[in-house]
């Protein structure tokens, strides 16, 4: 019992993460009906901006907590602002130039972009991993069992409470906006009918531009709580989790944000609970059969809508 | 009505290789009633669609008001006054009926926004029984009524319909285009319609256009029209009416 609640723990830690990588590529579909596959890489450019943002600032586990707090706040700022900069500036270069052309070529330009943003990162920054002591390391017990076999204790660290209580903010300020402002309706109306939106005076591009950004600041979100929690990233974490996070946006339905956040908790749970009670090795084999099976019964995915309408 | 509000010169549309627009002449005065009445595949709505830039004109010039607006980006267009109910009605399909006419007040000064849409509601009474309903389950007459509606929350200076009456029952055409005749009477609505129910349109409108395969054939005043035998012979006698 005590080692299933640590590992639902876990496994919601790094669904959360999933989960925030995954909302971007179902945003991104979801206006203009393609798979980013430079998202990953935007989400390791975050990791990266916010490793050298840290350094930068010179922050240690010595400083107080609400001074660390207050500095990760900064850092957060910094890595949004900028990996939002990289997105919009992908977008820009390599997607807007092909649209209204045949649907393979902004697919086969995001392969491309994922490479350059993996290689730029390479040579700029270096091929190593680059761990990092971690900086936030308290946390709390929530169960204390004596047994024969010793202590057993289940405990949630600051780290992955920080992950889960900013994710739960963000879904939930994002879900928000979607549904409640006139950016969110734009943003709607673009992916139901993008002419119609222009006849209607919505900016198109600007609004599938300020799509990129804010599928950036969320992956940008994502990749400094990987950072914290995992405490070593390198040029090429994008692409394992990209691959992931779209899993996850997929298995959940794409072009449907809680379904986004949803997958992101799947695939986070089968991940962490296969290693935990069957083989590390075969983690990533289940977490994509279990999308398999998904597809095969719910074409549409978990949350995704059925195209039944009338015309 | 004498200044001019929409003047298009020469316009030529192609959609690939084939000219679909061959050369239009038109004029649409403020605070008019025009019609463009033609049969199926005659060019009527690509004409509407051009006016705001999609598909773009190959050649020729559209004006509005003072502004050019023959190469300026359909959002900018709308943004000077022009809204359009387009064929097909394009209603967003998983929006409610209120965020579709509040994506019609996209470009309008929020304060507007109550007073216009009770005027909508009062206008189309079932809109507001249907407000909360997506825009995808209403019937067609709802959908058509929706379209007008959505582009009236634009408060533009000239509005574009395309076949407001097609799908809808008599007795709703004859209302909806009575709602046309009181904006323009009332507020002094430019109103530019197209329509293959030529007896309405040409009751309706102070001046009309024929267009065949691309072409403007004849024009005139409503009536006028109305009494031409050739307009009888190829759009009234043995359909409409």
């Amino acid at each position: 019992m005590e080692y299933f609640l640590e590992q639902l723990i876990n496994g919601i830690t790094l669904g959360s993460i999933y989960g925030l990588i995954a909302i971007g590529y179902t945003m991104v579909y979801g206006i203009i009906g393609m798979i980013n596959f430079a998202h990953g890489d935007i989400f390791m450019i975050g990791a990266m901006i916010s490793l050298i943002a840290i350094l930068a600032l010179g922050l240690t586990a010595s400083a107080s907590f609400a001074l660390l707090l207050l500095a990760l706040i900064l850092v957060l700022a910094i890595a949004m602002i900028l990996a939002s900069a990289f997105n919009w500036t992908v977008e820009r270069v390599a997607y807007r130039p092909l649209r209204g052309s045949f649907r393979l070529a902004p697919l086969i330009s995001a392969i491309g972009m994922s490479i350059v943003l993996q290689e730029f990162a390479r040579i700029a920054q270096g091929g190593r991993p680059k761990p990092m002591q971690p900086l936030l390391s308290g946390g709390f017990e929530l169960m204390h069992r004596t047994t024969e076999a010793g202590d057993f204790i289940v405990r949630i660290s600051t780290i992955q409470i920080i992950v889960i209580v900013t994710t739960l903010a963000l879904m939930a300020l994002f879900t928000a906006l979607i549904t409640r402002t006139s950016l969110g309706r734009a943003q709607r109306s673009c992916e139901q009918d993008m002419k119609m939106a222009s006849l209607l005076g919505i900016d198109v591009n600007k609004t599938i531009s300020i799509t990129f950004v804010m599928g950036a600041s969320l992956a940008a979100v994502a990749g400094l709580m990987f950072f914290l929690r995992y405490g070593v990233i390198d040029f090429y974490i994008g692409f394992v989790a990209g691959v992931k996070a779209f899993t996850a946006a997929v298995l959940g339905g794409i072009g449907s944000i809680p379904g986004a956040m949803l997958g992101g908790l799947v695939i986070g749970l089968i991940e962490v609970f296969w290693s935990a009670y069957f083989s590390v090795e075969y983690k990533d084999v289940a977490a994509f059969a279990m999308l398999a099976v998904v597809l095969i019964f719910l074409p549409q995915g978990l949350l995704g809508k059925p195209e039944v309408e009338k015309v | 009505m004498a200044s001019p509000l929409l003047t298009i010169r020469g316009v030529e549309t192609f959609y690939g290789k084939i000219q679909a627009l061959k050369g239009i002449d038109l004029d649409v005065n403020e605070g008019e009633i025009v019609t463009l009445i033609g049969s199926n595949g005659a060019g009527k709505s690509t004409l509407m669609m051009t006016i705001c830039g999609t598909p773009r004109c190959r050649t020729g010039s559209i004006r509005f008001g003072e502004a050019d607006i023959t190469q300026t980006p359909t959002h900018e267009i709308i943004r000077l006054g022009i809204a359009q109910s387009p064929e097909g009605r394009r209603i967003f399909p998983r929006m409610s009926v209120l965020e579709n006419l509040q994506m019609g007040a996209a470009v309008t000064d929020p304060k507007y926004f109550d007073e216009d849409l009770a005027r909508a509601f009062k206008t189309f009474p079932i809109l507001e029984k249907r407000q909360s309903q997506r825009g995808g389950t209403l019937s067609g007459g709802e959908q058509q009524m929706l379209a007008i509606a959505r582009a009236l929350m634009a408060r533009p200076r000239l509005l574009l319909l395309d076949e407001p009456s097609l799908g809808l029952a008599p007795l709703i055409v004859k209302q909806i285009f009575e709602v046309i005749r009181e904006l323009n009477a009332k507020q002094g609505l430019t109103v530019f319609l197209v329509e293959q129910n030529a007896f309405h349109a040409l009751k309706l409108a102070h001046r009309a256009y024929v267009m065949v395969n691309g072409r403007i054939t004849m024009s005139g005043t409503g009536s006028q029209l109305l009494a031409s035998p050739e307009i009888r012979a190829a759009y009234l006698e043995g359909g409409a009416h």
